[in-house]
């Protein structure tokens, strides 16, 4: 295991200390009328309940060591997780049950994988952690890529409705979209692990870096969550698409909601 | 299935004096091609065909009436791109949701009101629907049908005049081999010189094939050039339908009479 074990302290007065800066956010927005004051103060707020909720419930999850504790808050985040991406996905009917299979199937594939190879320990220490980046990221690419599909489909429903007065299926008729949807989903992460270490440090190993551990360490660790999310955000914006494309047609291969005359 | 190109076309043209006789005695069924029966029709909670009667001739025929009164509409229930909320659709005899909608579709070919070619060439477009049905079809004869010179097989199609490829529209759902054609506005997006190239395109191909065509118009002197027998609809119900000559010549009284009230 590389990760190395080392803790650092961090009080609540150091934590008061960086709203500091919060307050230069805030003094920014009045001064130029954006408007954001009140959604700033929000934000801290809720940012400061639901992390120390958060904290809370990991210290009893990493306290019990129990898997089916592990294994009920993995669901709870794939749960929560395709509902935040249906509704960002509103253009898609009935998106729930493709994006709730995608994150499942995204989690389990890669959990799986990364478990399996012994990459990490199957204890709450790691499988949390992991499990909520996958799922965090599969979500947002699933609710992209559906996002425009959604959209896709809309705007080309004359395309698409002549494509399937060809005697194309439905799949067929929208396959051109999928490639452009499966795009928009996975882009933002492939790009980002391209520039990753030149223009941003990512999370974690900024975290590990902060808890004082070795860099090497810390960037070999980074790395194999890297390739873990690309393929988690593969399978989860594939998945997602493949479920969900259905849903716009009847089972006649007629669009549920045809172009206007 | 298929209607050759080349094959005995004459018994499927009749003049419209013929269509009387299609129709009388309700037993005979032949040559009617499409009958709807009681036919509604909504979309976003907005009754668009109100119990609608009609029929539809083998041969050309035509669907008239202002522009929202449910002509598009009532084409794309003849090859079940969508399907009525209520009633029956009947093609040749038989109900048509109890055909497979995508083999329905390649005998009862649509063309749309606006070009919507996929991405590719022009042959791309005109290969499409046959290579999905596993059928073999000859690109530049279906061109040359369309009207468009069998040369831009290789052109790309988004490069082309909306009047090219309305034309290649026409050429990749005769690719199909289809025994229906249904033209939604084939003309409206066309200057009138383009529209005048069209319409003698749709004339050759009474003239070299079998294909019935139900053309949905605006316009009422189209709808005679094109067709022998006018549905006529207003409001999602039909105001009149038979012969051409004899449906728009009480149009045009009509509209005389009108005039004259005015005055």
């Amino acid at each position: 295991m590389i990760l190395a074990a080392s803790s650092i302290h961090v009080t609540l007065g150091e934590v008061a200390a960086a709203l500091a800066l919060v307050a230069i956010a805030a003094i920014a927005s009045r001064a130029w009328h954006a408007g954001l004051e009140e959604d700033i103060g929000i934000a801290v707020l809720r940012s400061f309940l639901q992390l120390t909720a958060i904290g809370y419930v990991i210290t009893l999850i990493f306290d019990e060591n129990s898997a089916l504790l592990v294994l009920g808050l993995i669901a709870v985040m794939i749960v929560f997780g395709a509902f935040t991406a249906r509704s960002r996905a509103k253009q898609v009917p009935n998106a729930f049950w493709p994006l709730l299979i995608s994150l499942a199937t995204a989690a389990a594939a890669t959990l799986g994988l990364v478990l399996g190879l012994g990459i990490f320990d199957a204890t709450p220490r790691y499988v949390v952690p992991v499990g909520g980046m996958v799922i965090g990221n599969s979500m947002t690419a699933a609710a992209v890529a559906l996002n425009r599909l959604g959209e896709d489909v809309h705007d080309q429903s004359r395309k698409i409705e002549a494509t399937l007065a060809l005697g194309a299926t439905s799949s067929q008729a929208v396959t051109p979209l999928v490639r452009r949807s499966l795009r928009s989903g996975m882009i933002t992460l492939v790009d980002s692990t391209k520039t990753t270490g030149l223009i941003f440090f990512p999370g974690t190993m900024v975290g590990m870096l902060l808890a004082g551990a070795d860099p090497t360490d810390a960037v070999r660790l980074q790395l194999i969550l890297l390739y873990v999310l690309l393929g988690a955000v593969s399978i989860a914006a594939l998945m997602a698409i493949t479920l969900a494309r259905r849903n716009f047609f009847t089972p006649a291969h007629q669009l549920r909601e045809p172009p206007e005359p | 299935m298929g209607a050759s190109w080349s094959g005995d076309f004459v018994l499927a043209f009749g003049t419209a004096s013929d269509y009387a006789g299609v129709f009388r005695g309700a037993s005979d069924n032949r040559g009617v091609l499409f009958e709807l029966q009681h036919v509604t029709y909504s979309r976003s909670g907005k009754l668009v065909l109100r119990g609608l009667d009609a029929r539809l001739p083998v041969g050309a025929s035509s669907i008239v009436g202002p522009s929202g009164s449910g002509k598009s509409t009532l084409l794309r229930l003849l090859n079940r791109l969508a399907d009525p909320d209520e009633g029956t659709v009947v093609y040749e005899g038989k109900d048509v949701c109890d055909r497979d909608p995508l083999e329905l579709r390649r005998e009862v070919s649509l063309v749309p009101q606006l070009p919507a070619l996929i991405d590719g060439s022009v042959h791309d477009n005109v290969a499409y629907g046959p290579r999905l049905a596993g059928h073999s079809f000859d690109a530049r004869s279906c061109l040359e049908l369309a009207g468009l010179d069998p040369a831009f097989e290789d052109r790309d199609a988004a490069k082309l005049s909306v009047g090219e490829q309305q034309r290649v529209m026409l050429a990749r759902a005769l690719a199909l081999d289809p025994r229906v054609l249904l033209l939604d506005e084939p003309t409206s997006a066309l200057d009138q010189a383009a529209r005048d190239a069209v319409e003698s395109t749709l004339r050759g191909l009474r003239e070299q094939t079998s294909i019935s065509i139900v053309v949905v118009t605006h316009d009422m002197e189209q709808a005679r050039r094109l067709a022998d027998y006018v549905v006529r609809i207003e409001s999602g119900r039909v105001t009149a339908q038979g012969g051409a000559s004899e449906v728009l010549d009480q149009e045009v009284e009509r509209a005389i009479a009108t005039a004259e009230d005015a005055t």
